[in-house]
């Protein structure tokens, strides 16, 4: 796979009071990530072509994917498949790639949503509620110790655009 | 092709009424906003300024105003030439309660294709809206150097 082919069509940006190592751990631990992302368990082998699991609350796996830049806490790059029957196969695969960097005495956190190809808004809009929505949690998990319920359900224009190109949805 | 715009969505524990007050006043605007203070009235027609060191970097006019859940004026630049020939653009302010949070969307637009002004904004809001987010939280902003603002716009 060709990182430079894959180019970011969405792209979130967060300041948090914390330091890059916790912000690394985080982004990459079960543990914290049940916390800010509605009950979900990102599991990575840490080291360059790990295996990333994002498990579902019920033990499914969500996500499934592999580490393609792996260099702590600065940068990680993951393939972040969602499970659903032909996604892949008609979508191609989805990058993410998390950029942490020092700004003053806190920290910048840049996601960037990453594919090889053209996507509608209406899938992109995926991304684009769940990730505020993840990152929200995850800062406020970071700098007051505890992270808000904030439910997600997939929108419904993005589950209607996969329907009609004949990819399964829950 | 659909023009470009900026939009950042965020979610903060707090009520429509404190992100309203933060929003529209000035002694919350300076804490988060980088040393920036709001000036208005906040009613429909009503004059609009931003204002830094005492000086007002961006004016216009409020367009919409709906305490607590909708709040937008238009934003002229007037302090770094390279960004005083870009157009009118509009800032729309969206509040929602989500649950136990509150959900702001902010929109940007009016922009030109291939502008300056797009950047500057797009790395100016994350830093500005991840400081109130901070302050509502937990009653402290963020120690972010203002050169944030200016990430990949090299406004001196």
């Amino acid at each position: 796979m060709k990182l430079d082919q894959f180019k970011p069509l969405t792209v979130y940006t967060i300041y948090i009071a914390s330091t890059p190592e916790k912000v690394w751990e985080a982004l990459t631990s079960a543990e914290f990530s049940r916390k800010y992302f509605s009950g979900f368990a990102v599991e990575m082998e840490p080291k360059l072509g790990g295996s990333f699991i994002v498990r579902a609350p019920d033990g499914s796996e969500h996500i499934s994917g592999e580490v393609f830049e792996y260099d702590p806490p600065k940068k990680l790059t993951v393939s972040w498949n969602v499970n659903w029957p032909d996604l892949v196969a008609k979508l191609g695969a989805t990058l993410v790639t998390y950029e942490i960097e020092l700004a003053g005495e806190a920290v910048r956190l840049t996601m960037s949503e990453r594919h090889d190809r053209e996507i509608g808004d209406d899938i992109l809009e995926g991304g684009r509620t769940g990730w505020p929505a993840i990152l929200s949690g995850l800062k406020s998990l970071l700098e007051t110790g505890k992270a808000p319920q904030i439910k997600m359900a997939p929108p419904a224009q993005m589950l209607a655009a996969l329907k009609a190109m004949g990819i399964k949805t829950p | 092709m659909s023009k470009p715009d900026f939009v950042y969505v965020t979610y903060i524990e707090t009520t429509p009424e404190k992100l309203w007050e933060a929003l529209t006043s000035s002694e919350f605007t300076r804490q988060y906003w980088f040393g920036a203070e709001v000036r208005s009235d906040w009613r429909v027609g009503s004059p609009f300024a931003l204002m830094l060191d005492g000086e007002v970097t961006d004016s216009g006019e409020i367009l919409e105003a709906d305490p607590p859940r909708l709040l937008s004026y238009s934003f002229k630049h007037r302090k770094f030439e390279e960004l005083r020939g870009e157009p009118i653009s509009r800032v729309v302010f969206t509040i929602e309660p989500f649950g136990a949070l509150v959900r702001l969307t902010v929109l940007h637009d009016g922009f030109v294709e291939g502008g300056k002004y797009l950047g500057a904004v797009s790395n100016g809001w994350p830093a500005i809206l991840s400081g109130l987010k901070s302050l509502l939280e937990r009653g402290k902003v963020l120690a972010i150097p203002r050169t944030a603002l200016n990430k990949g716009f090299d406004a001196k």
